[in-house]
């Protein structure tokens, strides 16, 4: 109903509502016990791949940088469990090529309690000083992206940070992780949000949350009172309107602030940084427990999965080990999805690990993906859906008749492919059924290898 | 076990190109089957005949060829459809199988199948037939005539290859007062009568020689638009401009132009604005280049009634404007995201939540230099870190 869309005032033009299917909405999150190994890939962002600075055999304890790098980008990485370094080598990764990992063995007697990591009181401590502290947590963006989060708290010279936007939105059908962190960890969030207006200088934190998760909200704003010492209008939970893709950063901001960010330009310059609710959440609890990310919450679901739930689960826990838990047989398993449906990435293998930006693992079976199977493709018709859905404003249509011809350049000069963030709401709408994001992704990979050749 | 590898999304829309097509044809059989109601037996026999040829035309080149689609998809009986009820219900019928052929074949085949027809197939074999058989396509016969679901129009039956008889006679023993044989807009074009605009709405008082109560199409089209089955801004940019034309020129002397109601509710305009006009392939996907197609179709039409030799005009302007349709999106082409001239004041005051924070530091402040994605060509400089 995109007529009514002007009535009630929808936030950014555009984009799509798949059906919602939060099947764990309601569950609180629980603990996965602890694998017999884990596998920790040392490549999870961008920047340069840390190197390992433990050797085969050595024994680490629980939440020990295992591996670390100097680069800026880059970020080390703790050991999640207590155990025996067994293997360090390649291993079956994410995208189905085998990358340089680490692979520890768990002690069996161990309590697997987090040692490592000594209390340490925050009070005095500045900006630098945060944003240092952040770095040796090996934290980056847990709500899918990846990105170190030291580095996105970092103001660069020239700007000035004026408010931190906490992205609560999880516009992804299926995933509910962010939802029950607000609800559940909801202090450590307000915790995470002061660090992270430290860390920026900001005056002000909103938390944007989508109308769809009220009681979020309420938890939210239950913990900002409880946190005490927040004066009036520093911290406050929003609602913004449901709908995909409003969790990527320059929707929301948008739907907060009626603000373009303008193509090329980071909200920072416009004063803004995001971050996400989980990341902000987990800071909370980790920087004054001095400890590094060894876990986060998951969210194992779809209509594979017996006990659908959001788990904490120990970075680097085989998907074969969580799916076994959370009583997936394998039988019926057609497709496994990490992250959401719209943007994740389907598993190559189960023997790939649990990763800092994995937040969720979806489970299809066959006849959940029969209507996608067996649907024809057909010529494009014209009938402008994606062009009524692309959240960027671009011509998906003519892109895909471009794409198909092999034209990138002519995709990339005049008709803007570099906006693209291949949300896919142009291939979700398709009726053609014609694969336009999928073909996006290619054109734009060889944008980018021909402008890295000249 | 195995696990299929995906490309994201990994869930999909459950509109498909058959159920829009299905859609369509749904909301045209109140239409039909006014259009069977006003003349019997003929109109039956020609929305079968055209319709069934369309779709072994359809047929046999989506299995001799390479393209796409096929007759399941339910295009081709869109075409069909729409095609007899552009054709006058006494319309030999041969000649509409001649139609139905040359719509699909030259209007469809030819460019590659469902999605690459530059013309709306339908008004494709509409033309053809007008050029070729302009006697017949000329003759309409009244509604409501008594003994229409008995009989026959003679004409419908002429002999393959045989011009059709002249319909005089016929009509003459039927005893009707003159009103035979002309359609309400040659009428106007030719003898200088008009008919009252609310008779053309319902299409059910008198014997007139019309289509299917425009009042009709219109709520079948709203059907279509309300479930987004049709884009709303087409008919609305037609009829809108149609109209606006219209009153201009009737203002400005009206006892030579017709009321614009006049101009609105005869001859094909409501069926051409709602059902013709927003072909998918043939109209323009940008959103402004649909205003401006429907708006060169409206225009188009009221000048070709008014200024051309011929009574109708609502096919020749679609067709114009089906071909200008390539032009039209080049340059209608959204703006992207960000990219707008005033993205950051533009719709600021409308939407905004809050208004920026008196803190901010506007980027002519700031020295203009802002920060490049990911820091990849301005990195600041790293945190100072023991170690």
């Amino acid at each position: 109903m995109k007529l009514l869309s002007y009535f009630r005032g929808e936030a950014f033009q555009r984009g799509v509502h798949p059906p919602a299917n939060k099947l764990t909405a309601g569950t609180k999150i629980r603990r996965l016990p602890f694998p017999p190994r884990v596998i920790v890939p040392l490549s999870q962002h961008i920047g340069k791949v840390p190197r390992p600075i433990v050797k085969l055999g050595q024994e680490v304890v629980r939440g020990e940088p295992i591996a670390r790098t100097d680069d800026w980008l880059s970020v080390p990485h703790h050991a999640p469990l207590t155990g025996v370094v067994e293997f360090i080598g390649l291993r079956p990764g994410v995208r189905g090529s085998w990358v340089e990992s680490i692979v520890i063995r768990a002690h069996p007697g161990a309590t697997q309690e987090d040692l490592w990591g000594q209390a340490r009181d925050l009070t005095d401590a500045g900006s630098s000083d945060i944003l240092q502290m952040i770095w040796d947590t090996g934290m980056v963006g847990l709500g899918g992206a990846a990105f170190p989060t030291h580095a996105k708290l970092t103001v660069p010279k020239q700007a000035k940070v004026h408010t931190l936007v906490v992205n609560g939105c999880e516009c992804e059908p299926y995933l509910t992780c962010d939802h029950r962190v607000m609800i559940e960890q909801a202090d450590d969030l307000v915790q995470g949000i002061r660090y992270g207006m430290r860390a920026t200088g900001a005056g002000r934190a909103i938390v944007g949350i989508e109308d769809n998760k009220r009681d979020a909200r309420d938890a939210v704003e239950a913990a900002i009172k409880r946190a005490g010492n927040v004066s009036e209008g520093e911290i406050y939970a929003e609602m913004v309107p449901t709908k995909y893709p409003q969790g990527s950063e320059k929707m929301l901001l948008m739907a907060l602030f009626g603000i373009e960010i303008p193509a090329g330009q980071l909200p920072v310059s416009l004063g803004m940084v995001v971050n996400n609710v989980g990341t902000l959440a987990a800071l909370g609890k980790l920087l004054p427990a001095g400890r590094g990310l060894t876990e986060r919450v998951v969210t194992i679901t779809g209509p594979g999965v017996a006990k659908p739930g959001d788990y904490i689960v120990p970075l680097g826990t085989p998907l074969r080990f969580v799916l076994d838990y959370a009583g997936a047989p394998d039988v019926d398993a057609k497709q496994i999805i990490l992250g959401g449906p719209m943007m994740g990435q389907a598993a190559a293998s189960l023997d790939v690990p649990i990763t800092k930006g994995m937040s969720g693992v979806l489970v299809m079976r066959a006849d959940d993906m029969a209507l996608q199977a067996d649907r024809k493709t057909y010529p494009c018709i014209k009938c402008a859906e994606c062009v009524e859905s692309c959240p960027m404003g671009l011509n998906p249509s003519t892109l895909g008749m471009l794409a198909a011809k092999r034209e990138y350049d002519r995709m990339g000069a005049e008709y803007y492919l570099g906006e693209c963030f291949e949300c896919g709401c142009c291939s979700y709408v398709c009726p053609s059924n014609i694969p336009l994001v999928q073909q996006f992704r290619v054109a734009k990979q060889i944008l980018r290898e021909k402008a890295i050749a000249k | 076990m195995s696990i299929e590898i995906r490309s994201a999304p990994h869930i999909k829309a459950p509109r498909s190109v058959e159920q829009i097509m299905r859609h369509v044809v749904w909301s045209l059989l109140p239409v039909c089957a006014f259009y069977v109601f006003q003349y019997g037996l003929s109109a039956l026999a020609s929305l079968v005949v055209v319709t069934g040829s369309c779709l072994l035309t359809e047929r046999w080149f989506t299995k001799t060829g390479t393209q796409s689609g096929d007759i399941s998809d339910y295009s081709a009986v869109i075409t069909g459809l729409l095609l007899a009820l552009s054709l006058p219900p006494g319309f030999p019928l041969w000649m509409g199988a001649v139609a139905g052929f040359v719509a699909i074949a030259l209007g469809k085949a030819l460019f590659g199948g469902i999605g690459f027809n530059v013309f709306n197939p339908a008004l494709v074999g509409r033309a053809f037939v007008q050029a070729a058989f302009p006697q017949a396509i000329a003759s309409y016969t009244p509604s409501f005539l008594p003994g229409r679901f008995h009989e026959m129009i003679p004409s419908s039956m002429t002999l393959p290859l045989m011009q059709p008889a002249d319909m005089m006679i016929w009509l003459k023993a039927k005893q009707l007062d003159a009103l035979a044989g002309a359609t309400p807009l040659a009428k106007w074009k030719f003898e200088g009568v008009l008919v009252g605009a609310e008779e053309l709405l319902t299409s059910l008082s008198g014997h007139m020689a019309v289509g299917p109560s425009p009042l009709l199409i219109l709520l079948c089209g709203a059907y279509l638009a309300f479930r987004r089955y049709m884009d709303w801004r087409i008919p609305a940019a037609v009829i809108g401009t149609a109209g606006l034309t219209a009153w201009l020129l009737f203002a400005f002397d009206s006892t030579h132009y017709p009321n614009p109601f006049f101009m609105l509710f005869s001859g094909g305009l409501i069926l051409g604005a709602v059902y013709m006009a927003t072909d998918m392939a043939t109209s323009p996907v940008t959103p402004k280049g649909m205003w401006v197609y429907g708006a060169l179709i409206g225009l188009l039409t009221v000048v070709i009634r008014y200024y051309s030799g011929l009574p109708e005009g609502v096919m020749y302007a679609i067709l114009l404007a089906n071909a200008a349709t390539p032009l039209i999106e080049k340059v209608t082409q959204p703006t992207p995201f960000g990219k707008r001239a005033f993205s950051l004041f533009g719709r600021k005051k409308k939407k905004a939540s809050y208004a920026l924070h008196p803190g901010y530091i506007s980027r002519e402040d700031a020295g203009a230099v802002t920060p490049q994605k990911r820091f990849l060509s301005n990195k600041p400089k790293p945190p100072e870190r023991e170690s």
